[in-house]
């Protein structure tokens, strides 16, 4: 036994050893002139689209600054295929053979967190672009995003709920969808924190996704009279709620979360949804920052039609990796890069200046927007408040 | 306790509300369970496809109206023939092939139409939801007495009940209803007696069809969001309103329907705390009916016919 435990140690240590030649190699290839930055986004499979649109904002951002340290910044782009179990073969690849100073990426909670452990024991940080699940970068010291989470969407509406002086607030969760339910629990926790009043929630309401017909549930909530309904959830389903909900006399103020901002939402609900709010991260007319500007116009060259808020989120994930680098004055202590990724503060992004929280994860003012004339347009800011 | 405090403390508007909210979604579901129901009582098998037929003339609709400016009346009635002559089409290539094949091949083949239709649309006409045109008068919301509704609501129930007159006139006084009874009694005994099957069982399906077609078009005036798989969970919980009617008696498919739809209704309404289970209702109705009365509420008792 004792010697098969010497030799399991010996085997790591020549391991370790391994690693640190690796390092080693590394500084060489950073001699020549040359940064690498893993780009990690599903580009074939299920989420192919966003990743597709991700991988543009990436592209944009290294077009705009493509110099770090007065070193050339190269993207490594890896297909990490919509598959967990390749995204971790690919994240480790992009540690292991390309030796990546940090990783951007990736589209989707699950995929990000199926290379969560890798970059943690190689240490070396990786941003995620739009891995909105709280898990990705909860205890994990190396993980960082730059979207928001889940449960700072349902706070900030919570804040845009007290502020609008909404006293009584109904919510209704599509309760098989996790985001819906992770939004409506922390909106609940926050507005009665705000208000002070335990009763200020009148109702709770589920459906199923799916559901066509909503009248049970609305004409229960009629009767509380409620000022607002806090309704985050799937497009199709909430538009016919919120339909529903004005054939039926209920002319409190609907809410819902970024899901709500598309096309189909309107479509399905055409006069219906008009005033409605929902949050967001970036809109295109009020786009406050330089930054915002510069992408835009850069966006517009390349691209035709408008960028969606993926391609600027994973543009200010590449930002928030790059400037890491910058801070750390180097490309190849990884570790380094990451405390001064994690010091990230009031950096200038294209969804508003960026601060990162002791989790990694993001605090900037939040977008609301609403729907007028047919249009998403936008409402209103609710500032970034540290926890 | 706290559920029968929740019952006394509904407002009479309220239940009010719920009582027409249920009796619509009832009578919605019930129109399209006779589909269901006739198709099997002349041929004992279940229509799988049936679902889909209501999700297409959904379709119909819409491109009437919105890609080809007809007006709704006249789209109405274009969507109710084409309608019809898509069941006829699936009966002919699906089902009338395998007529002397064993039951389950023709159950299989049914599934078959089922999902064939289903990725027709998603091929044609994408997965995103398209809406439901507005249509002048039916989609307006009116209010009666407090009680605020769509007008639609109240024609769901007048349009379904004119359609079981009418059917159950069909069936039992005229010609063509009895060659109906007897294909359904027992359809070779019926052929030596010189009934034209095919013809029968094509008049069986452009009725459920068309029935079908009516059901879409309010379906889709009242929930306006329309896709590909939408024919899905109606066309389940439709089914489960025939069987619970008893499979094969029109009357028991409007009384299943209207079951269905105020359960679902009325059990949101008195334990809220259930609202996410609703869908449940609909299976745990049909499990209970199964144990105690297997052939439905007035589903006759038959010896299988082997």
């Amino acid at each position: 036994m004792k010697f098969k435990k010497l030799l399991s140690l010996l085997a790591v240590s020549a391991l370790a050893t391994g690693l640190l030649a690796g390092c080693g190699g590394e500084e060489k290839a950073a001699d020549s002139n040359v940064i690498k930055v893993g780009v990690f986004l599903p580009l074939t499979g299920d989420n192919a689209a966003g990743g597709e649109l991700e991988l543009r904002g990436i592209k944009l951002a290294n077009q705009l600054h493509p110099e770090v340290l007065g070193k050339k910044v190269e993207l490594v782009v890896a297909d990490n295929k919509s598959d967990k179990a390749e995204a971790a073969s690919v994240a480790a690849r992009l540690i292991e053979k390309d030796k990546v100073s940090a990783i951007v990426g990736s589209y989707g909670s699950s995929l990000s967190m199926a290379a969560g452990n890798i970059v943690k024991e190689n240490k070396v940080p990786a941003v995620g672009t739009s891995c909105t699940n709280p898990q990705v970068t909860a205890n994990n010291d190396y993980y960082f995003r730059a979207c928001f989470i889940d449960p700072f969407q349902g706070k900030v509406m919570a804040e845009y709920a007290h502020q609008n002086g909404f006293k009584k607030v109904a919510i209704v969760q599509e309760v098989s969808n996790d985001y819906s339910v992770g939004l409506a629990k922390f909106f609940r926790e926050e507005f009665v924190k705000l208000t002070g009043d335990e009763n200020s929630i009148v109702d709770i309401a589920n459906y199923q996704t799916g559901d066509k017909d909503f009248t049970a549930i609305l004409t229960n909530i009629k009767a509380q009279d409620p000022d607002a309904v806090f309704a985050p959830g799937n497009f199709t389903e909430s538009a016919l709620l919120v339909k529903q909900a004005r054939q039926l006399g209920i002319d409190a103020q609907f809410m819902g979360g970024d899901t709500w901002e598309t096309q189909e939402f309107i479509d399905v609900g055409g006069k219906d949804v008009e005033g409605v709010a929902l949050s967001t991260a970036f809109d295109r007319e009020k786009a406050s920052t330089e930054e915002a500007k510069k992408f835009l116009d850069a966006y517009t060259k390349e691209y035709n039609g408008e960028p969606s808020a993926l391609t600027a989120m994973a543009y200010d994930a590449y930002l928030i990796a790059v400037n890491g680098i910058e801070k750390a004055g180097t490309a190849t202590d990884t570790v380094k890069i990451r405390d001064a990724i994690a010091a990230t503060k009031d950096l200038e992004c294209v969804t508003g200046m960026t601060t990162l929280d002791e989790n990694g994860d993001p605090i900037k003012d939040v977008v609301i927007k609403t729907v007028k004339d047919g249009k998403f347009t936008f409402k209103d800011y609710v500032k970034a408040q540290a926890k | 306790m706290e559920y029968f405090d929740a019952i006394a403390n509904m407002s009479a508007l309220s239940f009010a509300q719920h009582m027409v909210n249920g009796i619509s979604l009832g009578s919605l579901y019930a129109l399209i369970a006779i589909g269901y129901t006739m198709v099997y009582g002349i041929l004992l098998m279940i229509n799988f496809a049936h679902g889909d037929i209501v999700m297409m003339a959904c379709y119909f609709a819409f491109f009437g109206i919105t890609a080809f400016h007809i007006p709704w009346y006249f789209t109405f009635i274009i969507t109710i023939i084409l309608t019809a002559i898509l069941g006829v089409l699936i009966e002919r290539s699906a089902y009338r092939p395998l007529r002397e094949a064993p039951k389950n091949s023709i159950l299989i083949s049914a599934i078959g139409a089922s999902f064939l239709l289903e990725n027709l649309a998603n091929y044609l006409f994408s997965g995103r939801p398209m809406r439901f045109p507005d249509v002048p008068l039916l989609s307006q919301n009116i209010s009666i007495g407090g009680i605020e509704i769509q007008a639609i609501c109240l024609v769901i129930p007048v349009v379904t009940i004119l359609s079981l007159v009418v059917l159950l006139h069909i069936v039992n006084h005229t010609k063509t209803g009895m060659a109906m009874r007897a294909v359904s009694k027992d359809y070779e005994i019926a052929r030596v007696m010189g009934i034209n099957i095919d013809n029968i069982i094509s008049i069986t399906f452009i009725i459920g069809s068309a029935l079908a077609a009516i059901g879409a078009i309010m379906y889709g005036i009242r929930y306006p969001g329309i896709t590909p798989m939408m024919g899905v969970m109606p066309g389940l919980k439709c089914f489960i309103a025939a069987v619970i009617g008893g499979i094969g008696n029109i009357k028991g498919a409007v009384l299943g329907g209207f079951i269905l739809g105020l359960g679902e209704i009325l059990i949101v309404a008195f334990f809220p705390d259930l609202s996410g289970y609703r869908d449940a209702f609909a299976f745990i109705v049909l499990i209970v009916i199964l144990f105690y009365k297997p052939t439905g509420l007035l589903g006759e008792k038959t010896t299988e016919k082997v």
